[in-house]
């Protein structure tokens, strides 16, 4: 197939999925499910399909790829066009976002099936595909700034999607606020972009860039466009100081939390950062503030992971430490390692995700995994999934996290030994905590509560409130833990599959070498290609380490929650204050409820509420209303309709004027 | 000769007595009468001019206000007429069904 054959393929996959959405949000209501579902899984299938065949026809030698489906924006000699881009990155996001989001669309089939919803949903879902992949198959930053917003407009409905429930509807809100803080730094480094290099393609921005000397001294305009990029990427991809939405949006329904806000939509700011590589390579500062702030991501939410007892919420702070260390990974120049990471954490978190859905259908909507345990004797295929998953997030060989992250560790060790230092603790904590979810979830006996299973088995028919992640009543009856059926589990064995594979793809630095044509010119690609050929008994040493804390992390979970269950508690009552801390996450939504939110709410009511709406605005409009009312009451006494006063009010206008003329006279 | 101002003076008291009779009558007839005062007020203002600066005009416009004032006397003796076989009464402040 020719680029010319090929090209125009691009426009048709984004498309796709708007076509389900469409369908289905206009005539779901009246379908049925399977007419529901045939649509969606149709045409997210398609894209699929269609992602596949420009993947097997892509050729690197003719790479890039670009399609302009319409012009924009025409303003003298500034042009934005609807083009679609597609490199070596865009085609691996590509096949991300169209696979592992084609596995949870068949998922939710099984998930959703019995909620009121279920168009809703699925037309939801399609619609968030779409947006997503016009955001990585742009090819210029407005249109993927379409995507951008459109993805996080996904995430508010889904997370909003059993809007009834007032957290919910909360959660959803806080995650729609936060972001907007982020895309406001990010439309901020969008106008520096359009004032200084009068483009918004990426490529003729970044061949404009190149041009640019490396700000290594100073501060300067790439630096600037950096941060500003850095502050939107923080904002969707939930670092410090913008992460606190992303614990809280797992109030959405379970897939929901796999494909958005594990796979795909929180990795956009990762894809941002690595797609503008040469505006960060450009400016070091910037570079720099990257690390940090991944780093100390990963170790931060880490250490709240290990306290947290909702299964959901454990795999939330565990997404927000695994993006800490992609962007620790672009910090650090190794854009590719960054990716990688993002594409085998795209699998084990999709995969422990819909794991943890599954678990939560199997006990009847408990998330609360001291309520669990013994699990692995009711569903076996849970367990073994979710267990290779822990594996691989765990970064134990050969999985794939453990290729991914090593690539990371080894290439922050090059910048500096204390990124490395921090990333292998995280490393020991995410193992641990990983462990300890596995151990509490399917070890030891069941914990079920007694009305739990003094019901009967009953059918399925949670027909009332999407059954899981909402809570059973204590009347609804759910009996003993049972497996999920086949469409969940289907999708939870190929991502198993993925996730013991997935890692093999940068298997002698084969993923690098063919992300390289995309960061060439970055002045980064020399010193991403030193290590390799230095790849030696150091490698090798660092290597050992990473494993051996994975498995220390491992072990120290077997202790304390499998072969002494009564220690953690212990512990946590020894460490007080500070346990308390980590268990209510250090406090730090109530501090930015403190800081932020509450003078915010503050002043809004009082001095723009009270003090200039009602005091300025609506009190010019009411006086001069009131003062019209009143004048006029008075005046219209002279309109009495008697005619002989009219007469009146004529002849003294008259004397008046005649005294007025015969004064001027005399004068 | 008798002075200009004589004759304004006159006519200036003549038009006063017509509009205080217009205020403060309650007779129709009188209010009408007091309105040809007024008129003829005025007519004798014009004449006084016409004769002190010798224009014709003034003269002029005294003949077309006493056709207006014949004929304003026809209609308004007809309505008052007319008023008064349906009200019987001639006092204005009875008569008073249009207003408000």
């Amino acid at each position: 197939m020719t680029p010319q054959t090929l090209s125009p393929l691009l426009c048709t996959i984004p498309l796709l999925p708007l076509a389900g959405a469409a369908i289905n949000g206009f005539l779901g209501r009246r379908s049925s499910r399977t007419a529901i579902s045939a649509v969606a899984l149709g045409f997210c299938g398609l894209a699929f399909f269609m992602a596949l065949l420009i993947a097997a026809n892509f050729s690197s030698a003719a790479a890039p790829y670009s399609f302009r489906l319409a012009h924009w924006i025409r303003s003298g000699t500034f042009s934005v066009d609807f083009e679609f881009y597609l490199d070596q990155l865009s085609l691996v996001m590509l096949l991300v976002v169209t696979g592992v989001g084609f596995l949870i669309h068949i998922y939710s089939v099984g998930y959703m099936w019995d909620d009121d919803g279920y168009y809703r949903f699925m037309s939801y879902m399609n619609l968030f595909m779409f947006f997503m992949l016009t955001l990585v198959l742009a090819k210029n930053y407005l249109v993927m700034f379409i995507g951008w917003e459109g993805v996080g407009l996904a995430s508010y409905l889904l997370i909003g999607y059993w809007f009834t429930k007032d957290s919910a509807a909360a959660a959803g809100k806080k995650a729609f606020i936060v972001n907007r803080i982020g895309d406001f730094g990010f439309l901020i480094a969008l106008f520096l972009i359009i004032k200084h290099f009068h483009s918004l393609d990426f490529a003729n921005v970044f061949a404009a860039v190149r041009t640019l000397p490396t700000e290594t001294a100073g501060a300067g305009l790439l630096t600037a466009i950096g941060l500003l990029l850095m502050v939107g990427a923080a904002g969707k991809s939930a670092q410090i100081p913008l992460y606190v939405w992303l614990p809280d949006a797992m109030e959405g329904p379970t897939p929901v939390s796999a494909l958005i806000h594990a796979a795909t939509m929180v990795t956009a700011g990762v894809y941002m950062v690595v797609r503008s590589s040469v505006i960060f390579e450009h400016a070091p500062m910037a570079m720099t503030v990257v690390a940090i702030i991944g780093t100390l991501t990963a170790l931060f939410a880490a250490t709240i992971g290990i306290a947290q007892t909702d299964i959901k919420k454990v795999l939330a702070y565990s997404t927000v430490s695994q993006l800490g260390y992609m962007f620790m990974a672009c910090g650090v120049g190794a854009f590719s390692a960054g990716i990688f990471h993002l594409m085998t954490h795209a699998f084990f978190k999709g995969l422990l995700f819909l794991a943890a859905g599954s678990v939560i259908h199997g006990v009847g909507g408990e998330q609360d995994m001291r309520k669990m345990g013994g699990l692995r004797l009711y569903m076996p295929w849970t367990f073994a999934t979710m267990g290779i998953a822990t594996l691989a997030i765990a970064g134990i060989p050969p999985l794939a996290g453990f290729w991914s992250k090593d690539e990371i560790l080894w290439r922050a060790f090059g910048a500096s030994w204390v990124y490395w230092l921090i990333g292998v603790i995280t490393a020991f904590i995410t193992s641990f905590y990983m462990f300890r979810l596995m151990y509490m979830t399917f070890g030891g006996d069941y914990r079920g509560t007694v009305a739990q299973e003094a019901h009967g088995h009953g059918d399925h028919g949670h027909s009332d409130n999407g059954h899981a992640d909402r809570g059973h009543g204590q009347g609804h009856g759910h009996g003993e833990p049972h497996e999920s059926p086949w469409v969940m589990l289907g999708p939870l064995v190929i991502l198993a599959l993925l996730s013991v594979v997935g890692g093999f793809v940068g298997y002698g630095n084969r993923f690098e070498h063919f992300l390289a044509p995309v960061f060439q010119g970055a002045t980064g690609i020399a010193q991403e290609a030193s290590p390799e050929s230095a790849a030696s008994a150091l490698e090798y040493l660092l290597m050992g380490v990473s494993i051996s804390v994975a498995g220390l992390g491992w072990l120290l979970a077997y202790l304390l929650y499998s072969r002494v269950p009564q220690l953690p508690a212990h512990i946590a009552t020894g460490l007080g204050g500070l346990y308390r801390a980590v268990a209510n996450k250090y406090y730090i939504d109530e501090l930015y409820a403190v800081l932020f939110v509450k003078p915010l709410i503050e002043g809004s009511t009082t001095i723009l509420w009270h003090d200039i709406d009602q005091g300025v605005i609506d009190a010019t409009v009411n006086n001069s209303a009131d003062a019209a009312r009143h004048v006029s009451d008075n005046v219209r006494h002279m309109q009495s309709g008697n005619l002989r006063s009219y007469a009146g009010w004529v002849a003294a206008g008259g004397a008046i004027v005649i005294a007025y003329m015969v004064w001027m006279g005399v004068r | 000769m008798v002075p200009l101002s004589y004759y304004l003076v006159l006519s200036g008291i003549l038009f006063a007595c017509g509009v205080l009779g217009f205020l403060i009558k309650r007779n129709i007839i009188t209010i009408f009468m007091s309105i040809e005062l007024m008129l003829n007020g005025v007519n004798l203002s014009f004449v006084a001019f016409a004769a002190h600066w010798h224009v014709l005009s003034g003269q002029v416009f005294v003949f077309f206000v006493m056709v207006v004032a014949a004929a304003e006397a026809a209609v308004g003796l007809a309505i008052i007429i007319a008023v008064y076989r349906t009200r019987e009464t001639l006092n204005v402040d009875q008569v008073n069904l249009l207003k408000l």
